[in-house]
């Protein structure tokens, strides 16, 4: 176990430098990019006294050094620079309103994907050949090539328009919402034992997240089903029918078997689900991290983009460890 | 009798045809009998392993026969009752141990999981066993905390022979043991596997290796092409082979210790899928005549089995 401790210890310090390099490289990149925020900002018509002060408040008359020491201390105790629009709040508080919702819907289409990942290709992999094994492979193709906007689209003309069985946007009907503490709704309101606000914030949650699911399931269902079915032949499987064990554990470790590279996968797909987040969210008006994201892009409040790529580039680094983490605790290998 | 393998066939629907991997098979064990089966790659060695305690995956089935063993008859048990034997009265150990452990899996928790599988005792009492059958095969009882890539392949075939052993089977099956390991490594294996028959267990070992089987074996059974061809005392069948492959086949192994010539066998085992007419060693056999074109019958020659139209009895 103690290996276990030193490996993530390892892990942990690792991140110190990625997460260093990556902020590096957002503080460049916005500096590089031609043009001068505050004029593409407020346009070129406005008086240079005013620029000045915009300049000034936004700390971008200072030196370049002294600009990154200042932006590396402030991300590190949590000072992201005030918004550049509006009441210019502090952009860590206008993230803090936005991330609860996105990670909400990011949990849930994570978990959609994995779950009906493994569940079609399993079944696929049982019934290896046959055509639900066909259907299957259809699935994972179709599933991976969808675009989420169109498909999302669709699941709301079906299930919204059509049917009427589910809202087509938003994230609670106005006046639902539980009380707030960890800002994630359904958890909200399960901690009040609110279930008219449970069942609301589900009902909104079950389209976005169900495109996100699905889109992002094909590729589990293909690597689920190709490890599986390579895991199922080999001896040890054999060995452990051979002692006698009985078919429902064998199966239990196939699966896990089945299921390291899984969890590697698990931790590439993890920034692709946040972009599938921010294509899902505008098209299901979400109030989360990618609608404020664009909203901002489109006012160039370079404040606000800059600490929302900050913080999106922490939280991919911070996935990424408790995914190297998990893979530790299932594969021996790595660990020793 | 422990064990009657009585005709025997296992069949693997395949896209190319069906191959008769075993065919018509007959052989008897008793407590404390150690038999070889030997014979060319691909002749169904394996599979007669697996089909004794029905482990033929599809495409593959037992398509006919009988398999008695401790008095129960093997090919027409519940699959729950099957389950029961494998581990617990027939052992198993595989060719290549660098593939037959879960590589995520403890050595403690497999052999306990298949411990608790089959007998009542509790988690530590098992752990407990656990740690005194890899003393009993010589490795650390501590080894119980590693996991498999901790270990060398002669300490993983150890560990794999200590599972196999640890539930007291009657029937210990192995399965080209040794041959992803070191001669001396071997040497070991085998003396184990000698120790488990001292012990009263049946040993039924698979090898390609015909001077292994004539060391280590009382008997010895000879494959070809899904046929048992020759069967009989090691020593005997060793020192005078009657089938014309078996004397083929020991010709062709090099002999440490005597100066002979060594000669290769020529051919190739035939494609099970088409198999020759008649006998199935007729196109490599020196001495075939117009009579192979029929399949020879299995005589008894002094307590000696051989299927070959040269011992025919008048
Ligand atoms: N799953 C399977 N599907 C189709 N054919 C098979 C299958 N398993 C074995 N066979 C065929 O059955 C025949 C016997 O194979 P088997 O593995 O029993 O041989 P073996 O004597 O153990 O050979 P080796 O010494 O190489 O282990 C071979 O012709 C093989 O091609
Ligand atoms: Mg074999």
């Amino acid at each position: 176990m103690s290996s276990l401790r030193a490996y993530i210890i390892t892990r942990f310090l690792m991140v110190i430098p990625t997460v260093i390099i990556l902020l590096t490289l957002v503080f460049l990149i916005l500096r590089i990019i031609p043009g001068d925020p505050i004029t593409s900002m407020v346009g070129q018509k406005v008086p240079e006294e005013v620029l000045e002060r915009l300049r000034h408040e936004a700390g971008l008359d200072k030196p370049y050094h002294i600009q990154y020491i200042e932006y590396l201390t402030g991300v590190f105790t949590g000072n992201l620079g005030k918004s550049m629009i509006w009441g210019k709040r502090p952009v860590i508080a206008e993230i803090m309103d936005h991330f609860p919702a996105t990670l909400e819907l990011t949990i849930f289409g994570f978990v959609l994907s994995v779950l009906l990942g493994i569940i079609t290709g399993s079944i696929a992999a049982f019934r290896r050949g046959s055509k639900t094994d066909s259907g299957m492979r259809i699935y994972s193709i179709i599933a991976y090539t969808l675009f989420i906007p169109w498909f999302g689209m669709l699941l709301q003309m079906l299930f919204g328009v059509y049917l009427e069985l589910l809202p087509i946007g938003g994230r609670i009907t106005p006046g639902n919402s539980p009380e707030t503490i960890t800002g994630l709704y359904v958890l909200d309101s399960i901690l009040t034992l609110n279930l008219t606000s449970l069942m609301d914030a589900l009902s909104h949650l079950a389209l976005p997240s169900l495109t996100l699911g699905i889109v992002l399931s094909g590729a589990y269902t293909r690597l689920v089903r190709n490890n599986l079915i390579d895991v199922l032949s080999q001896d040890f499987i054999r060995a452990y029918r051979a002692r006698g064990v009985r078919e429902r554990k064998v199966i239990f470790h196939a699966m896990k078997n089945a299921f390291i590279p899984v969890v590697t996968l698990m931790g590439l797909q993890f920034a692709i689900l946040l972009a599938g987040a921010v294509l899902t969210e505008s098209t299901f008006s979400w109030p989360g991290m990618g609608t404020f994201l664009i909203e901002r892009i489109e006012y160039r409040d370079y404040t606000a983009v800059q600490g929302a790529i900050v913080f999106y580039a922490m939280f991919v680094a911070l996935i990424s460890l408790v995914v190297d983490v998990i893979y530790a605790l299932l594969d021996p290998r790595i660990r020793y | 009798m422990l064990l009657e393998v009585e005709n025997l066939t296992t069949l693997f629907r395949t896209k190319r045809g069906i191959i008769r991997a075993v065919d018509n098979v007959s052989l008897s064990l008793e407590k404390g009998d150690f038999i070889s089966i030997v014979g060319e790659s691909g002749c169904g060695k394996s599979t007669l392993a697996y089909s004794i305690i029905r482990l033929i995956d599809s495409p593959g089935e037992i398509a006919g026969g009988k398999i008695y063993f401790d008095g129960k008859e093997l090919t027409s048990l519940s699959e729950e009752k099957m389950r029961k034997v494998r581990g617990k009265e027939i052992g198993m150990v595989f060719q290549d141990p660098m593939t037959s452990l879960d590589p995520l899996e403890k050595i403690g928790d497999q052999i306990t999981e298949t411990l608790m599988e089959h007998i009542d005792v509790t988690k530590k009492e098992a752990w407990q066993i656990a740690r005194e059958m890899l003393e009993k095969v010589g490795l650390p009882p501590d080894r119980v905390e590693s996991y498999p890539h901790q270990l060398s392949g002669g300490q993983r075939q150890r560990v794999v022979i200590a599972m196999a052993v640890s539930l007291n089977p009657k029937l210990l099956i192995a399965d080209e043991p040794t041959t992803a390991l070191d001669v001396i490594v071997q040497e070991k294996i085998m003396d184990l596997l000698n120790e488990m028959r001292k012990e009263g267990r049946a040993i039924m070992l698979i090898t390609h290796d015909f001077a292994l089987a004539a060391e280590r074996s009382d008997r010895i059974a000879v494959m070809y092409a899904g046929w048992i061809i020759e069967m009989g005392d090691a020593d005997r069948l060793t020192k005078e082979p009657m089938h014309p492959y078996t004397r083929g086949l020991i010709e062709s192994v090099p002999d440490v210790w005597v100066d002979r010539e060594i000669k290769p066998l020529p051919g190739f085992p035939p494609d099970l899928a088409k198999p020759p007419e008649g006998c199935r060693f007729r196109p490599r056999c020196p001495l075939a005549t117009e009579k192979c074109m029929k399949e020879p019958p299995g005589v008894d020659v002094d307590g000696r089995y051989v299927k070959c139209w040269l011992f025919e009895v008048k």
